[in-house]
């Protein structure tokens, strides 16, 4: 059982730099993270660059933590791409809007690997 | 070596147009001026789709402009419930020929307003929206709101061109005589420059918005002391800076549309500027992403009458966004083939989406590989516009501005990819009728 | 190969000509009428009405409000739903219809010319992407250039000179055709939520309205523009409005016209001609107003006729809009545009049974009826505010026919017995004087007769409507019906619509003035506007201008400086 988080999505600098280079390196190290707060990483007993299970009603990725200041405690932030799109809800509501933000999420520490986007794709394949 | 002056720049909405740039060998070699660090990445180029390629036994084969094109307008002359999607990221002169496809095949035509500012165009559609172009916030503004927005991060530039950093005609000493309200979950970089920051409880926006708008109404007393984890007297030094102020705006971004309350929101930060407007000039402006989002919404209004989410299967416009928006159609597993031009869903859909179009014939149309060519059963690449193509685009504040052509390519053209497309699939009806 | 059309037996009404009622054929050779043809395609009219190309000469039908209209009345898209054919695209909308069905509807209607009325220069290129996906019309637009700040600056100044040189630049940036005035000042004053009356100065610009309007009258006529100025002038819509008209038709009297033609051309009246201090002792003042033009030459009018039902208003003029969501407090859209303009944007029900919407319904025909020279006047419902352009068939069944403004008076608000002039009018208009309202007046005031638009003289353009409308029918339901769809709309020679139904949609063409001014002039100007893109303007100086390639099928015409 992980811990409970509210999970949201969004643009980061880096992320938008790389928009036209989603195969990189660059795009996979900034955006299959999750960032939140020093004290949400201490009691889930993670440092910076572990590996981290998100787990929602949609799906399950595995991205890095990441620390950051400024999100608020029981918030974690994965950038949009991908990985965060591995577990956000694609119900509409009826307004053609999936929600990206302020989903309910489990997060726990894990061996796993992160997978490189094109891994992550091929699960949709299968 | 060639300097080219007033480059457009076709990445974000802020749509800037005083960019400088080198090109030597018919390559842009230098941003010397004027780009921020994202469009500067987009300016200098990335890996490109090399051949125009249709899948066999699970993997791309390449293959010529001609067997792609003709291949994509089978796909598409056969479809039963095609959607076509995307739009965004290239000129309008595209975007006319893409709604004349949809036309002829009677497909779902939506763009990625849908997963943006889709639920800002159901508020407006609900109230309207009183705004402004950039350049009277440039001049007049002096309380700036961004409100779930980071600029910092995804319009790098807005601030120092149109907004708070800008000097205009009533501004000419810049942020000095300016305020910055920021409104965020998270305590961004924009957020660190601002005045007063409102860090609220994720998802309670409508909450706040309620409050100021009964604030600026008069009526303080309905609103507790502390409202989505704001205190009562933030709220209450809020609304007196709105007040105070002779010109305020309120930028809004996906922090706003994408979560629970989604239109509901907008319509709620709509109703709260036409408050703030009662006492002084309010002006409100969604922070479009794509460079030309804003465009095919234009395009799609004045060919179809509305802006996303067009069904045009009955032979005329059908709009109703919830039930046939990109997203809908594919968690109802209801379209039988899609094409994806200036867009990845690949990586902006959730994955529920996602494992459908894994399903059907997919057709991506696109210079860049990204997540959706891992799935593509037809990728053409295309010409980037604004620097290997020229055409039209609307900036956030819906000003048009045409992108220059920088560079010679190889690479065709989106409108002509897609005319070709449009041509084939009449010669194949055509040829069907007879 | 030459392309040869006979209309045979028609019954012409060709006022420009003089030609009144004549059964006379109409020859028509490569898209240009001439005396004779020898192997012509022959349409046979069969005594029915023939009249040139309808012209209008103001409607709001493409840029950057009429599609925020569009994209803000979803509702409205419903209304106008026809599927997509061989020849037409799909079509929706009533009062904001989509580009495709504004062509193919005033086609119908026998329309060829359409002006667009209100282009922001800054968002010029908006307004010519949509003309071009407007099929068949010919057609122009005008650029606002009144609340312009280096307008403004040099009507303070007094530099008429330098004025016209930033008109010229203007006209010519932004492919538009004259100048267009929207409420002076009072959209730049509307930047910080106020207004201004005629003589209130303009905020920080310390100029007022009038002289805004005297400026851009005098630099005009400058150069050998082919239209006047065209104001929508201040106050518009607010009771007792109707001196502030007649105050602003008074500043331009004393200027010469470049040639015969007034030097304001004063658009969508009615909305200019009200009496009363408040909405409740609002009345009809189009006597006053038609007095006026009655007396002078100087100024032309439009109607801005009421169309009862629901439409979508849209103005450059932001305060009004603001003003009238007040009264509705239905959905409001704003777009004020940097150094230059504004919008506003609100849905409108003009209803029958509201005192006020019965008295505006009767302004606009009294003022028809009333004005003695028709050929001062154009038909318009300034579309969609005072109502859908499709409804121009409704107002000329009104205007010929008495009977039907008095069946139509007894179903509306009794106001219209008390404070409005209309049932005691008894005149009624000829099918030539139609003719006039609708295209011979709107083509010279534009000064199109000249290049071939509004008559059927040798060397016109051959376009032609036919109506099935026999010349002595007086029922105003028939009459309504035929100027609704057309028998043939013939546009340059081709057959576009045929029995109600629209068979080509060939691409119209843009018409646009270039004034040619003083290069040391012009170059004394730019140092001036060069400083406000330098630090005013949100987009540069090298990207502003209008491109060619949004302008297609351009038709230029050459505006000299007057000697």
């Amino acid at each position: 059982m992980g811990t409970k988080v509210n999970l949201i999505s969004g643009r980061t600098i880096v992320q938008g730099q790389n928009l036209d280079n989603k195969l990189s390196e660059e795009y996979f190290s900034e955006v299959a993270t999750c960032e939140m707060n020093k004290a949400d990483m201490e009691k889930l007993g993670v440092t910076g660059g572990d590996s981290v299970k998100v787990k929602t009603s949609y799906g399950e990725v595995v991205v890095r933590a990441k620390g950051k200041e400024g999100t608020p405690e029981g918030v974690i932030f994965i950038p949009m791409g991908p990985w965060a799109n591995a577990v956000v809800s694609g119900d509409t509501h009826g307004a053609g809007m999936p929600q990206y933000k302020g989903i309910d999420a489990e997060i726990e520490p894990t061996e796993e690997e992160v997978l490189h986007v094109k891994d992550l794709m091929k699960r949709y394949m299968e | 070596m060639v300097e080219i002056t007033d480059v457009v720049c076709s990445l974000c909405g802020c749509v800037c147009d005083d960019i400088v740039v080198e090109v030597e060998d018919n390559n842009v070699t230098k941003v010397k001026k004027g780009a921020c660090s994202v469009g500067k990445s987009k300016l200098m180029g990335h890996g490109r789709i090399e051949s125009p390629a249709i899948r066999e036994n699970g993997s791309l084969k390449d293959c010529s402009y001609d067997d792609a094109i003709k291949k994509a307008a089978e796909i598409l002359a056969a479809a039963r419930r095609p959607l076509l999607y995307g739009w965004s990221s290239t000129v309008c002169e595209a975007d006319k020929v893409g709604v004349e496809l949809a036309e002829e095949i009677g497909a779902v035509i939506d763009n990625t307003a849908s997963v943006c500012h889709g639920p800002s165009v159901l508020a407006i559609q609900d109230v309207g929206l009183p705004s402004c172009t950039l350049g009277e916030v440039k001049n007049r503004a002096d309380l700036i709101i961004y409100w779930g927005a980071n600029p910092a991060a995804a319009h790098a530039n807005h601030m120092k061109r149109y907004s708070y950093i800008t000097k205009g005609y009533w501004t000419a000493e810049g942020k000095k005589n300016k305020k910055l309200i920021v409104v965020d979950v998270r305590r961004t970089a924009t957020a660190k420059m601002a005045d007063v920051f409102l860090q609220i409880e994720q998802g309670k926006d409508y909450l706040v918005f309620s409050a100021l708008r009964a604030m600026l109404y008069g009526y303080e007393d309905v609103v507790p002391e502390v409202v989505g984890g704001v205190s009562k007297k933030d709220l209450l030094e809020t609304v007196r800076m709105m007040k105070e102020a002779k010109f305020g705006i309120i930028f809004f971004g996906m922090g706003v549309t994408h979560t629970g309350a989604r239109h509901n929101n907008i319509v709620n930060a709509i109703q709260t500027t036409r408050a703030a407007h009662t006492h002084t000039k309010f002006n409100i402006m969604p922070m479009r992403g794509h460079y030309n989002v804003a465009g095919i919404n234009q395009v799609c209004t004045w060919e179809t009458g509305y802006p996303f989410a067009v069904d045009l299967s009955r032979g005329y416009a059908w709009y109703n966004p919830g039930e046939h928006s990109a997203t809908d159609l594919l968690i109802r597993r209801e379209c039988d083939v899609a094409l994806f031009i200036a867009s990845d869903p690949g990586a902006h859909f959730p994955g529920e989406s996602i494992r459908h179009l894994a399903k059907i014939p997919v057709i991506q149309i696109d210079p860049f590989p990204n997540p959706t060519t891992e799935f593509a059963d037809v990728v053409i690449p295309a010409a980037i516009s604004g620097i290997e193509a020229e055409g039209n685009v609307y900036r956030m504040d819906n000003i048009p501005i045409r992108l220059r052509k920088l560079v010679d390519t190889e690479y065709m053209a989106d409108e002509e990819i897609l005319e070709r497309i449009l041509g084939e699939v009449r010669a194949i009806k055509e040829k069907e009728g007879e | 190969m030459v392309e040869e059309l006979l209309i045979r037996n028609g019954v012409v009404y060709d006022p420009i000509n003089g030609v009144n009622g004549e059964k006379k054929d109409i020859c028509i050779r490569d898209g240009k009428v001439v005396e004779e043809v020898r192997n012509p395609k022959v349409i046979d009219a069969e005594g029915r009405v023939v009249m040139p190309g309808g012209v209008d000469i103001h409607a709001h039908i493409a840029g950057g409000k009429v599609n925020a209209g569009r994209l803000f009345r979803p509702e409205d898209g419903r209304k106008g739903r026809e599927a997509k054919t061989k020849v037409c695209r799909a079509q929706s909308g009533y009062s904001v219809p989509n580009t495709f069905a504004t062509g193919y509807r005033y086609a119908k209607m026998g329309y060829t010319f359409v002006m667009e009325a209100a282009m922001p220069p800054l968002a010029a290129r908006h307004t010519h992407e949509e003309i071009v996906d407007i099929p068949i019309l010919d057609n122009a637009a005008l650029p606002l250039i009144d609340n312009n700040w280096m307008t403004m600056e040099y009507v303070k100044s007094g530099d008429t000179d330098l004025l016209a040189a930033y008109i010229a630049w203007m006209v010519k940036a932004t492919k538009g055709y004259g100048v267009k005035v929207v409420n002076p000042g009072g959209t730049e004053a509307w930047a910080w939520a106020k207004n201004c009356d005629l003589n209130d100065a303009v905020p920080y610009f310390d100029v007022t309205p009038a002289e805004i309007v005297k400026g851009l009258a005098e630099a005009t006529e400058k150069f050998e523009m082919p239209h006047s100025i065209h104001v929508h002038g201040n106050m518009l819509g607010h009771p007792g409005n109707y001196e502030v008209t007649t105050s602003t038709y008074d500043l331009v009297k004393g200027i010469k016209p470049y040639r015969d033609r007034p030097t304001m051309h004063a658009t969508h009246t009615q909305f200019h001609s009200y009496g009363g201090t408040t909405w409740a002792d609002f009345e009809s003042k189009a006597g006053a107003i038609a007095d006026y033009v009655n007396k002078n030459e100087h100024v032309s009018i439009d109607l801005g006729s009421v169309i009862l039902g629901d439409t979508t208003t849209m103005t450059a003029d932001g305060p009004m809009e603001y003003s009238l969501y007040q009264i509705t407090g239905r959905k409001w859209t704003n777009h004020d545009v940097e150094l230059e303009t504004g919008s506003g944007i609100t849905p409108f029900l003009y209803s029958g049974k509201v005192s006020v919407h019965t008295i505006q319904w009767a302004i606009g025909q009294e003022l028809a009826l009333l004005i003695k020279d028709p050929w001062k006047l154009a038909l318009t419902t300034d579309h969609p505010n005072a109502g859908p352009f499709i409804g121009y068939p409704i107002i000329i069944s009104m205007l010929m026919s008495k009977r039907r403004r008095d069946e139509s008076a007894e179903d509306m608000h009794s106001a219209i017995y008390k404070r409005a002039e209309l049932p005691s009018i008894d005149r009624e208009y000829d099918l030539n004087e139609i003719a006039i309202i609708t295209r011979g007046m709107a083509a010279k005031t534009l000064g199109l007769h000249e290049h071939g638009k509004g008559h059927l003289g040798v060397g016109a353009d051959g376009d032609v409507a036919i109506y099935d409308l026999s010349p002595e029918e007086r029922e105003a339901g028939k009459i309504q019906k035929a100027f609704l769809n057309t028998k043939y709309t013939i546009k340059g020679g081709e057959v576009v619509v045929k029995d109600g139904e629209v068979v080509a949609a060939p691409a119209g063409k843009t018409y646009f003035v270039t004034p040619e001014c003083d290069p040391k002039l012009t170059d004394e100007m730019m140092t001036h506007l060069k400083d406000k893109f330098e630090h005013y303007y949100s987009v540069t100086f090298n990207n502003y201008p209008v491109q060619d390639a949004y302008v297609p099928n351009p038709y230029e015409i050459k505006a000299p400086w007057r000697s």
